[in-house]
């Protein structure tokens, strides 16, 4: 829209026509106070602190309500403005209990910001407050109502952000009040937006309620470890007995790719750091065939003893790896690197929870085809194949939402179940599970037969849909994925996402974590410059996949596995007797299923306690700072260095490290840093930044940088915080392929999260156990 | 919010009401201002709003219950809980107030033995000082249901009274 020029407090602006007054003026700098104005939800003028001064209009006005106008003249912070504030303030605090020392909010509450500035703390009220305890509405939500003051926040995000009304308003005037949708109680999905969003201390968390006091936190910015979408997430740690504990999860920075937003998981599912079976100790299988405590260098030198004797005596391929969804990027290239040129196999895999392959494949040769996350609250139009998002991709479902309350987008879904999203969708074309792949080929015109009415529409209406964004779910694999990106790539400037489940699901699938494809996408037969740069011992047919490698070791024939960071034994529901004849190296936090059946087991630190990067499902690439930091645990990439340096292989060429102009001293290093961070400051004064150690990740990043194809990014933009749009491409050298693609099986076994699990992880957070808990409880009764 | 209203096979009002929310739901551009309406003739066959009729009437005009609550709450002639037979409401606003509204609600409290929202045992009566009726130029004035009883004192009142006890005698 055309700008307009207006003059606030003496200062020329211009902003885009249909502005608010407020957000002008903040966009040039100038703040207007507000509590019941929050950008992106309705406008509700209810608090009365934006008010300004507007030439020519005889009262004080609402700036929040008030679009700019060519040649407006506004004072902002004048006496008279200063005192209406002032008044407001007053009749707030009338009956705000001032308990301000013992509140949750104290020290980032904006009732208390306003009232240290305009100075209302003295009062003409000598009525009695209402008090009323507090009252606990789920796990996680608690309510104070004698803080609330009834800026309609909560209510606002509750319903029209997350679509679930759970909160309203009763009564009215002084006696109004905040109520749950339950009573006394609420049903909701405990996303905590209410909570994280209320200006003063009425809402607070389950999880953080009077354990510490924001000022004695550290605050480090980093990305969800839970779903696909990958959130920033703004951790609040303190020190603990045995490291940084993390105390709190919000984004109150709200720099990330997610905005505002933040579920369940994001929010409070950190807890599993702090379980009491987190194994703290390396364990070794002794003679009585027990799990005993024993040192690091004890478990690596007879790890590594045992995997040199295998490789050198019966071949690499007697070798398997089970690699993470939640490992870095840096680890995940480095487990692959390891398994290729140390142990000699491409016997490598990981639990796929997409087919980003045939994805892969599909969009080689094509730029600019892969949708970023952040696209999807732009996108004009939406085509939504598969995949539930309220409940596997909540920030996904936040966008979609935002994007047809803000845009009007249309959405148009395609699925086998009701999903929650239907509600805001322009159609929604219900089909059978085992139909997906038959009306993708239908929608892109390569199936002979009908498929009803109601699909014939949806063809016909998204043929008029110049920029559409197809984002399809697991339910769409190998073929039906090709026929949907030909089909969209007939339609004029579609883009696409593909949905897996976990937070560094595409990463893996990204840095070469299968038995046929290195990373990049490039196919093990063509391996192009890897040879050379793998070494010898790189195997130049491609392994067994995880579920040949289970078969494998069930038939006697995998004498060792290496199993980092997953739980296959539980998923792919293995017998504990089929791996008794193989070798067995689990890293993990607990004693999984798996881990239960090892030989030696190596604790590790989580996504929260290391530095790296991520990839999120759509090709977002994000850096992970380390924030906590527990005693007795390793990260996965200094376990990986150590076991291969054990193995007597040169560390120097598995980690680029102590070479070429650039290394990480401190910036990944997150509430620790200190140290690190002065000598930092130091080299980077001197253009100096060695990597100097074999256990940092930005060595191996720089690998990655050289040898993924399309891992193009900013490293000034990656430490920044910001994430970078990637698009690892399929390798596209015009040759035959080798594979026939048909031969290929996928092997996408969705992980079916909800809400409130996520995996292993779900299991050990104690927030989520008690959420999914009481909500079964809730259906139990309702059921009665 | 859905804009989905299956509608109620079994009803909890009686069919004249039943069929007279069918009609009122469709009156309006959307469903929902239909609302207050619903909730008052509601109250009338019901004596007050019963947590089925919050239930039954979300369901028809395609709302969560809590949103029927929010408004529900935010009128003071809509209630939650029941009352006597005859309720009745003594008006203290300022206009009554000054010709003895004050005193009529005390004379009535003494006479039914009950106070502000609390019924007779019996059932009977229910008692409620409440704001401007409109019925100011005959202050003061008390309502009891929909009728009004004005220009009162306290005798006049008394004999109000034992008209309608006589009433819920027979
Ligand atoms: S936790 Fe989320 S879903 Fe629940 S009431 Fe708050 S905003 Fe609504
Ligand atoms: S609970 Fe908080 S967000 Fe909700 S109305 Fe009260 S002050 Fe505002
Ligand atoms: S939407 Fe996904 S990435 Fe974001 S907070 Fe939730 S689980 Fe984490
Ligand atoms: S911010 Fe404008 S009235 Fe509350
Ligand atoms: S003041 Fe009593 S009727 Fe108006």
């Amino acid at each position: 829209m055309a700008d307009v020029t207006l003059t606030v407090d003496g200062k020329k602006i211009t902003a885009p026509a249909g502005t608010l007054l407020i957000d002008a003026c903040r966009k040039a700098g100038i703040e207007i106070p507000a509590f019941c104005y929050y950008p992106g939800l309705s406008l509700q003028a209810a608090c009365r602190m934006c008010v300004v001064r507007i030439e020519k209009i005889p009262k004080l006005q609402t700036a929040c309500t008030t679009p700019v106008a060519e040649g407006m003249i506004v004072a902002t912070d004048t006496d008279e403005i200063k005192q209406s504030r002032k008044a407001m303030l007053q009749l707030v605090l009338a009956n705000h209990p001032l308990d301000c020392p013992v509140c949750d909010a104290g020290g980032e509450c904006e009732l208390q910001d306003m009232t240290f500035k305009y100075g209302a703390a003295d009062s003409n009220f000598v009525d009695v407050k209402n008090h009323r305890e507090e009252q606990q509405w789920s796990p996680v939500v608690y309510f104070d109502r004698p803080r609330c003051i009834l800026c309609y926040r909560c209510v606002r995000v509750c319903g029209e952000g997350m679509d679930v009304w759970a909160l309203g308003v009763q009564n009215r005037g002084v006696s109004s009040v905040i109520a749950p949708n339950g009573g006394d109680h609420l049903d909701c999905e405990e996303c905590g937006m209410c909570i994280d969003i209320c200006p003063v201390g009425a809402l607070t968390s389950g999880t953080y309620r009077y354990k510490t006091r924001p000022w004695e936190m550290t605050h480090v910015g980093t990305i969800c470890t839970h779903c696909g979408d990958g959130c920033k997430t703004t951790l609040g740690m303190r020190s603990s007995g045995d490291g940084m504990e993390i105390i709190r999860g919000d984004n109150r920075d709200k720099s990330g790719i997610n905005g505002d937003f933040l579920c369940v998981k994001g929010r409070y599912a950190f807890d599993f750091a702090n379980h009491k079976d987190r194994l703290t100790q390396p364990l070794l299988r002794n003679a009585e065939g027990k799990l005993t405590p024993t040192s690091w260098e004890d478990a690596l030198a007879f790890a590594a003893q045992r995997l040199r004797k295998i490789r050198d005596t019966r071949g690499g391929e007697q070798i398997g790896i089970i690699g993470s969804n939640r490992t870095t990027n840096e680890e995940s290239y480095l487990l692959q690197k390891f398994a290729r040129s140390v142990l000699g196999t491409n016997n490598i895999d990981h639990h796929r929870t997409a087919d980003y392959v045939s994805f892969a494949k599909a969009l080689a040769g094509q730029e600019q085809r892969a949708a970023s996350l952040r696209e999807t609250e732009t996108a004009p139009a939406i085509l939504l194949i598969g995949n539930d998002p309220t409940e596997q991709h909540p920030m996904l479902a936040w966008n979609l939402r935002a994007n047809v309350r803000h845009n009007r987008a249309r959405i148009y879904i395609v699925n086998h179940q009701e999903i929650k999203l239907r509600r805001q969708a322009t159609s929604f074309l219900k089909i059978s599970a085992d139909t997906y792949s038959t009306c993708t080929r239908f929608l892109a015109g390569e199936e002979n037969s009908a498929f009803g009415a109601e699909a014939t529409a949806l063809r016909e209406a998204l043929s008029k849909e110049p920029n559409l964004l197809i984002v399809f779910g697991a339910e769409l694999h190998g073929s039906a994925i090709e026929s949907l990106v030909r089909y969209g790539l007939s339609l004029p400037d579609t883009k696409f996402a593909c949905l897996g489940d976990y937070v560094n699901s595409r990463g893996a699938a990204d840095m070469g974590m299968y038995p046929d494809m290195l990373p990049g996408y490039v196919p093990v037969q063509q391996p192009g410059a890897f040879a050379t740069e793998y070494g010898e011992r790189f195997p130049a047919a491609p392994g067994l996949d995880l579920p040949s490698m289970l078969d494998a070791a069930a038939r006697g024939n995998l004498a060792a596995l290496y199993v980092v960071g997953s739980n296959p034994v539980h998923r792919y529901g293995v017998a504990a007797a089929s791996l008794k004849n193989t070798f067995l190296i689990v890293q993990d936090m607990f004693l999984t299923e798996t881990a239960l059946l090892a030989d030696v087991v190596l604790p590790i630190a989580n996504l929260y306690e290391k530095a790296g990067t991520v990839t999120n499902t759509y090709g977002d690439l994000q850096f992970v700072k380390k924030a906590a930091d527990r005693s007795g645990v390793r990260t996965d990439l200094e376990l990986i260095v150590r076991l291969a340096d054990k193995m007597g292989a040169d560390v120097h060429s598995l980690v680029p490290f102590g070479q070429g102009t650039r290394a990480d001293m401190g910036q990944s290093r997150g509430a620790q840093s200190g140290e690190a961070d002065r000598h930092a400051v130091w080299l980077a004064a001197q253009n100096l930044e060695p990597k100097l150690s074999p256990f940092d990740p930005s060595a191996l990043l720089d690998e990655i940088q050289r040898l993924v194809p399309g891992y193009h990014f900013s490293r000034l933009e990656l430490f920044s915080g910001n994430d970078q749009h990637v698009q690892a491409t399929a390798h596209n050298t015009g040759l035959v392929q080798i594979v026939n693609p048909a031969e290929r099986r996928d092997g996408v076994l969705p992980s079916e999260d909800t809400l409130f699990t996520s995996g292993t992880l779900g299991h050990y957070s104690g927030k989520l156990t008690e959420i999914h808990d009481s909500r079964n409880k809730e259906i139990l009764v309702a059921a009665d | 919010m859905t804009t989905e209203a299956p509608m109620e096979a079994q009803t909890i009002f009686s069919p004249e009401l039943a069929a007279r929310f069918d009609k009122l739901v469709t009156l309006y551009p959307v469903r929902r201002s239909a609302l207050i309406p619903m909730l008052l003739y509601a109250q009338d066959e019901q004596g007050y709003v019963t947590d089925a009729a919050i239930r039954e009437i979300a369901q028809r005009i395609g709302i969560t219950p809590l949103d029927v609550r929010n408004v529900l709450s935010y009128y003071s002639l809509l209630r939650t809980k029941p009352v006597g037979k005859y309720h009745v409401q003594v008006c203290t606003n300022i206009s009554c107030m000054l010709r003895g509204g004050q005193k009529l609600f005390e004379h009535c409290k003494q006479r039914l033995g009950v106070g502000h929202k609390e019924t007779t045992p019996d059932g009977i009566f229910s008692l409620e000082e409440v704001e401007c009726i409109g019925a100011c130029s005959w202050a003061p004035a008390v309502q009891v249901n929909y009728d009004f009883h004005d220009n009162l004192t306290a005798d006049a009142m008394d004999a109000v009274l034992d008209q309608y006890r006589k009433q819920a005698e027979k």
